[in-house]
């Protein structure tokens, strides 16, 4: 029974990441979608392994999945903040520098 | 405490991480919606600690909840605020632009609802291993640590190039 409400925190987590992923226009928040969507693929890990009784195995990946974002997440400040420094704005429609 | 005492905090803490997630992107503020990111990896870490998976909930609560929402506070105080103006005509676009989300939530939430009995998601015959945490990370999966290390490297390397200062002609 507690499984449905485990597959349905992970589906609105992904919609809640996808769509604001399409919907914003700030790099910053679309940065934080990537991170609550990183945060479903967590739960959904943990479930998983939880599920099938390999919490071990499900942790190792977890930790592996937790580095890669934070290096990930490092990188892409970085380069937000070089965006920012170069074009005055963090608006996704005004990064057109490479455009045609 | 018994099982269905479990189930009930389960699901509480499931619905606090799917309200703060959806108030980490709705928020105006950047910084508080870094701030309700923190609480996103907060309350997975409770879920964490509940699925019998200490050392991943302490590394989600420490890398998560308390580095990588360092890493957005920097980067949103390294980076321009807008005058009160600009703020008020962006609020009013971007909540124009979020309308669809609850509508999306609703859609999904029933058609999770009406296939649901139809989904097989039993998972059966699978062996439970009895490793540890360090067997599963040190010996069983090396190629990921080796992996690890390697991503770590090529992070230090893209922060210190990112961040250098343009030397002056």
């Amino acid at each position: 029974m507690i499984t449905i409400f485990f597959v349905a925190a992970v589906a609105l987590l992904f919609l809640t990441g996808i769509y604001a992923l399409i919907a914003s226009r700030n790099l910053i928040r679309v940065l934080i979608s990537v991170e609550i969507l990183t945060k479903a693929a967590t739960l959904m890990l943990i479930f998983a392994g939880y599920l099938t009784g390999q919490t071990a195995l499900a942790q190792a990946f977890v930790i592996t999945l937790i580095i890669i974002e934070v290096v990930v997440i490092a990188v892409a400040a970085g380069i937000v903040i070089g965006i920012f420094r170069h074009n005055d704005s963090l608006d996704t429609r005004k990064i057109k520098n490479l455009k045609g | 405490m018994d099982q269905e005492t479990a189930n009930v905090i389960l699901i509480i803490l499931l619905a606090l991480l799917v309200l703060s997630a959806v108030l980490a992107v709705m928020i105006r503020n950047l910084l508080k919606a870094a701030i309700a990111l923190a609480a996103v990896s907060v309350v997975l870490t409770a879920v964490m600690f509940a699925l019998g998976s200490p050392l991943a909930a302490v590394l989600e609560l420490s890398v998560c909840a308390g580095l990588i929402t360092a890493i957005f506070i920097s980067a949103i105080s390294l980076t321009k605020i807008s005058s009160a103006e600009e703020l008020a005509a962006k609020r009013k676009a971007r909540l124009k632009r979020f309308i669809y989300l609850p509508i999306a939530a609703v859609l999904l939430g029933a058609g999770l609802l009406l296939c649901w009995p139809s989904l097989r998601l039993d998972i059966a015959n699978v062996a439970s291993g009895n490793l540890s945490v360090q067997t599963a990370f040190w010996n069983v999966r090396q190629l990921d640590v080796i992996g690890q290390i390697i991503i770590i490297a090529a992070g230090v390397f893209g922060v210190v190039i990112l961040f250098r200062e343009r030397e002056e002609k």
